[in-house]
C-alpha cells in the first residue's frame, strides 16, 4: 500500500515534469544550445573547463548569437558514460527543443550522441572527443578540438627530424591510446624510424615503476608515450624520473596529455624539459590568445588554468555564431552543417578551419617543452607543424 | 637476470609492505569483531590528505607529516567507531556492508568538495628520491625506505600483540570474545584501541602511498579490491597472513607487468583465486 501511494506520487511527479517542459515552447528568439559533458566525478574539472570558455565567449558577445538570446542546458555525464550520454541527447532533443548539441568531452559519449543528433538532424559540434571516426560516423557533427592522431603523428615527424631513430611506445589501454600508438608508429616508420617495442597499460593502474624497468632493460633512444590528462601522466613521469632513464640516455616524448595545463602545476618539476606535441598551450604568444587569458583570468581568477577544453568551447560557440551568419539565423540542420564546412577563423590556438569534406579540425600543431617561466611551469612553443589533418583521413 | 629478478623482487616486496601498512587495521576489524568495514580506504585517504594539506598549507617536512597523519586517523576513527560504527555490531554483514560503502560515498564526495577531482601533488625530500646503487643493483631509495618503515612496523605490531598484556587481551577476544568477556576483560574497549591502531596505520600508509598509489578522492573506491585481496587472501585477523599476503599480491603484480605487460594488472586476480581455491579461508586465517 505504501509502495503503491509512493509511485503514484513518482508518477504524479513525472507528469508534472512533462507538462512543464512541454509549456516551455522554444520560443524563436532565443538559441537553445545542450551541453554534455562532466560535471562531477573525477573529470569534473573538463565540465568546468567547457563552462568557462562558452562563458567568455557569451561574455565577449553581449550574451547573444545571430541576434538571439542563449540558453544554455547542461547535462552531467560524470565521465565516458555513453548510455547516460545518449539519454541526455534525447532529453535535450524532444523535451527541451535544443537547436545545437555540444560538450562532449569523451569519445564514447560523442558517438552516442552522434546517432541521436543525426536522427533529429541537430548540428552537433564537438568541443573535445578526440577519437577519429566520429565524424565519419556521424554527417551532422563538426569537430573544432582535435584528435589524438593528429597530434600524435607530427611527435614522429619532429622524432625523426631530430635524429631519434628508435622508439618504444607505451601507450593506455583504450580507444585513444591505441589510436596514438598507431598514428605515431605510422608516420615514425613511414619516415625511416623504427619502433623496438610498445606497451599498453592498463587504465586502472598505479604505479608505472615495473614498465619503466622494463623499458629501462630494454634501452631504446626514445620513449613516446600517450596518456590521458590527468592521474596516469604524473605517475609515469615520477617513476621516469625514480629509475633514472634520463641519465641512463633514454630521451622522452609524448603528446600535450602530458602537460596539460590544468594539471601541470599539481605534476611539478618532474614534467621539466618534457617534449610533447599538441594544439594549444596557455602560453601560446598571439595576441588574441593573451587577451583570451587574461580575460579567463579576470573572470574566473589564478587558480585555473585556461586548458585546451576552455579553448575548444571558445571556439564551438564561434563556429556556431559563425555558421548562424551565415544561415541568416536559420537553424535548420542540413543548412547550418553546410555552413560549418570550410569554416575559417582565428582561435586562441592559432588559425583553425572546419574541413569542408570532413568536417573534421584543421589547425597548427606545436612542439613544445615545458619550462619554468616566471616561477610557473608552461609549455613553451618552439616548433610547429602547420595545417595539420587528421592523418585517419587523409589515408583514405 | 637475477638482477633483473631482484629488482623485481624488491620492488614487489616495497608495493606489498604499502598494501600491507593500510591492510591490516581492516583485517583486525574484520577478524576481531566481524565488523566488514568496507570505508577503511577512507581512512588511508583521510590520511593522505592531511599529510598534502600539512606539508603544502603549513610548511611541515614530508617525514613529520607521517606520524601526524597517523595520530590524527586514529583519533577521527575512535570517533567514528563510537559514535557510528558501535550501533551496527550487532547487525547483519550486509548492513554493515551498505553503511560503511555509504560512508565511502560521502567521504568521497566531501574530499571532492573540498580539494577538487584531481590528483594531490607531493614533493618528497630530496634525500628520498632517486636510486642507490647497492652490490652493482640498483634500489629506489623511497621504495627502501618503505620497506624499512613497512619491516619496523611490522615488528611493532608483532611485538605488540604477542608480547603485552594489551595484545594478549586482543588474542583472547578474538578467540573467544564470549570466555574473554567473562574474565573480566573489556572486549568493546580492546577493540576500540585495535580499531584506532589499525585506522591510524591505514592513515599512515595513505601518506606514504602518495607517491606510489597516487592521492585523489576515489582511492577508497579504486583500491577496495585490492585490501580486500590482501585481507582475504592473508586470513581474517592474521598479522603475519596479511603480511604475507602483502607481500605476494604487491611481488606477484610488478613481477606480471614487467614480463607479461599484456596480461600483466590481471595476474594478481588470478593468484588470488588460486589461493583461495587452494586454501579457502586464506593462508593463515583461524576460523572456518
Amino acid at each position: 500500500m505504501v509502495i503503491n501511494k509512493k509511485l503514484a506520487a513518482m508518477l504524479a511527479c513525472t507528469g508534472f515534469v512533462v507538462v512543464c517542459g512541454g509549456a516551455a515552447h522554444a520560443a524563436d528568439d532565443t538559441l537553445k544550445i545542450g551541453v554534455i559533458a562532466s560535471y562531477s566525478g573525477p573529470y569534473a574539472d573538463y565540465g568546468k573547463q567547457f563552462d568557462s570558455g562558452i562563458a567568455l565567449y557569451l561574455k565577449d558577445h553581449g550574451g547573444k548569437i545571430a541576434g538571439k538570446k542563449v540558453e544554455i542546458i547542461k547535462k552531467d555525464t560524470a565521465g565516458a558514460a555513453p548510455d547516460l550520454a545518449k539519454r541526455f541527447a534525447q532529453e535535450l532533443i524532444v523535451r527541451n527543443k535544443v537547436n545545437f548539441l555540444t560538450g562532449l568531452d569523451f569519445s564514447p559519449n560523442a558517438y552516442a550522441v552522434g546517432a541521436v543528433a543525426d536522427e533529429a538532424k541537430i548540428p552537433t559540434v564537438i568541443m573535445n572527443a578526440s577519437s577519429s571516426a566520429i565524424t565519419t560516423k556521424s554527417p551532422y557533427s563538426a569537430r573544432v578540438s582535435f584528435t589524438v592522431q593528429q597530434v600524435s603523428a607530427p611527435m614522429a615527424q619532429w622524432a625523426l627530424k631530430n635524429g631519434i631513430k628508435e622508439v618504444y611506445t607505451v601507450v593506455a589501454d583504450y580507444t585513444s591510446g591505441v589510436d596514438s600508438e598507431t598514428a605515431f608508429g605510422k608516420a615514425f616508420t613511414a619516415g625511416g624510424g623504427k619502433i623496438v617495442g610498445s606497451l599498453r597499460t592498463p587504465m586502472n593502474n598505479p604505479d608505472f615503476s615495473a614498465y619503466v624497468q622494463r623499458i629501462k632493460d630494454a634501452k631504446p633512444q626514445a620513449v613516446f608515450i600517450f596518456f590521458p590528462s590527468g592521474v596516469q601522466p604524473p605517475a609515469f613521469l615520477k617513476a621516469f624520473k625514480e629509475r633514472g632513464l634520463a641519465e641512463a640516455g633514454i630521451k622522452l616524448i609524448a603528446t600535450g596529455e602530458a602537460t596539460d595545463d590544468s594539471y601541470l602545476e599539481a605534476t611539478g618539476d618532474v614534467a621539466l624539459g618534457l617534449i610533447t606535441s599538441h594544439h594549444y598551450s596557455y602560453a601560446h604568444p598571439s595576441a588574441m590568445n593573451k587577451k583570451f587569458v587574461k580575460d579567463f583570468v579576470a573572470e574566473f581568477g589564478e587558480k585555473m588554468r585556461p586548458s585546451y577544453f576552455a579553448v575548444s568551447a571558445y571556439d564551438g560557440m564561434t563556429a556556431i555564431a559563425k555558421a548562424l551568419e551565415k544561415t541568416k539565423g536559420d537553424v535548420n540542420g542540413d543548412k547550418v552543417m553546410a555552413a560549418l564546412k570550410g569554416l575559417k577563423f582565428e582561435s586562441p590556438r592559432g588559425p583553425i578551419e572546419i574541413d569542408a569534406a570532413t568536417r573534421d579540425i584543421v589547425q597548427t600543431v606545436y612542439i613544445r617543452r615545458v619550462e619554468k617561466v616566471d616561477g610557473k611551469l608552461v609549455n613553451v612553443e618552439f616548433d610547429k607543424f602547420d595545417n595539420v589533418k587528421d592523418p585517419a583521413k587523409e589515408a583514405n | 637476470m637475477t638482477a633483473v629478478l631482484l629488482g623485481i623482487l624488491f620492488d614487489g616486496l616495497a608495493y606489498g609492505m604499502l598494501l600491507f601498512l593500510i591492510s591490516i587495521g581492516l583485517s583486525v576489524t574484520m577478524g576481531l569483531m566481524g565488523f566488514v568495514n568496507l570505508a577503511h580506504g577512507a581512512f588511508a585517504m583521510f590520511g593522505g590528505y592531511l599529510a598534502t594539506v600539512l606539508m603544502q598549507q603549513a610548511g611541515w617536512p614530508f617525514l613529520a607529516t607521517l606520524p601526524a597523519a597517523f595520530v590524527a586517523v586514529a583519533l577521527a576513527s575512535v570517533l567514528v567507531e563510537r559514535l557510528l560504527y558501535r550501533r551496527l555490531y550487532r547487525r547483519g554483514p550486509l548492513d554493515q556492508v551498505l553503511f560503511t560503502i555509504g560512508l565511502t560515498f560521502i567521504a568521497v564526495a566531501s574530499i571532492t568538495y573540498f580539494f577538487g577531482p584531481s590528483q594531490q601533488p607531493v614533493v618528497l625530500p630530496a634525500f628520498l628520491q632517486g636510486q642507490s646503487r647497492v652490490l652493482g643493483l640498483e634500489f629506489g631509495v623511497y621504495r627502501l625506505f618503505l620497506i624499512v618503515v613497512g619491516v619496523a612496523v611490522t615488528a611493532a605490531v608483532v611485538l605488540g600483540i604477542e608480547r603485552t598484556r594489551f595484545g594478549a587481551k586482543v588474542r583472547a577476544a578474538v578467540d573467544n570474545p564470549v570466555m574473554a568477556t567473562g574474565l573480566g576483560i573489556n572486549v568493546g574497549g580492546v577493540f576500540a584501541v585495535a580499531f584506532a591502531m589499525g585506522s591510524g596505520l591505514a592513515g599512515l600508509g595513505g601518506a606514504l602511498g602518495i607517491q606510489i598509489l597516487g592521492l585523489d578522492p576515489s582511492f577508497p573506491l579504486k583500491y577496495m579490491v585490492f585490501f580486500l585481496i590482501v585481507v582475504s587472501v592473508g586470513g581474517l585477523g592474521s598479522v603475519s597472513g596479511t603480511l604475507l599476503a602483502a607481500c605476494i599480491v604487491g611481488v606477484f603484480d610488478v613481477f606480471g607487468k614487467y614480463y607479461l605487460p599484456e596480461v600483466g594488472a590481471f595476474i594478481i586476480y588470478a593468484v588470488m583465486v588460486a589461493l583461495l581455491m587452494w586454501r579457502p579461508n586464506g593462508l593463515l586465517g583461524k576460523r572456518a
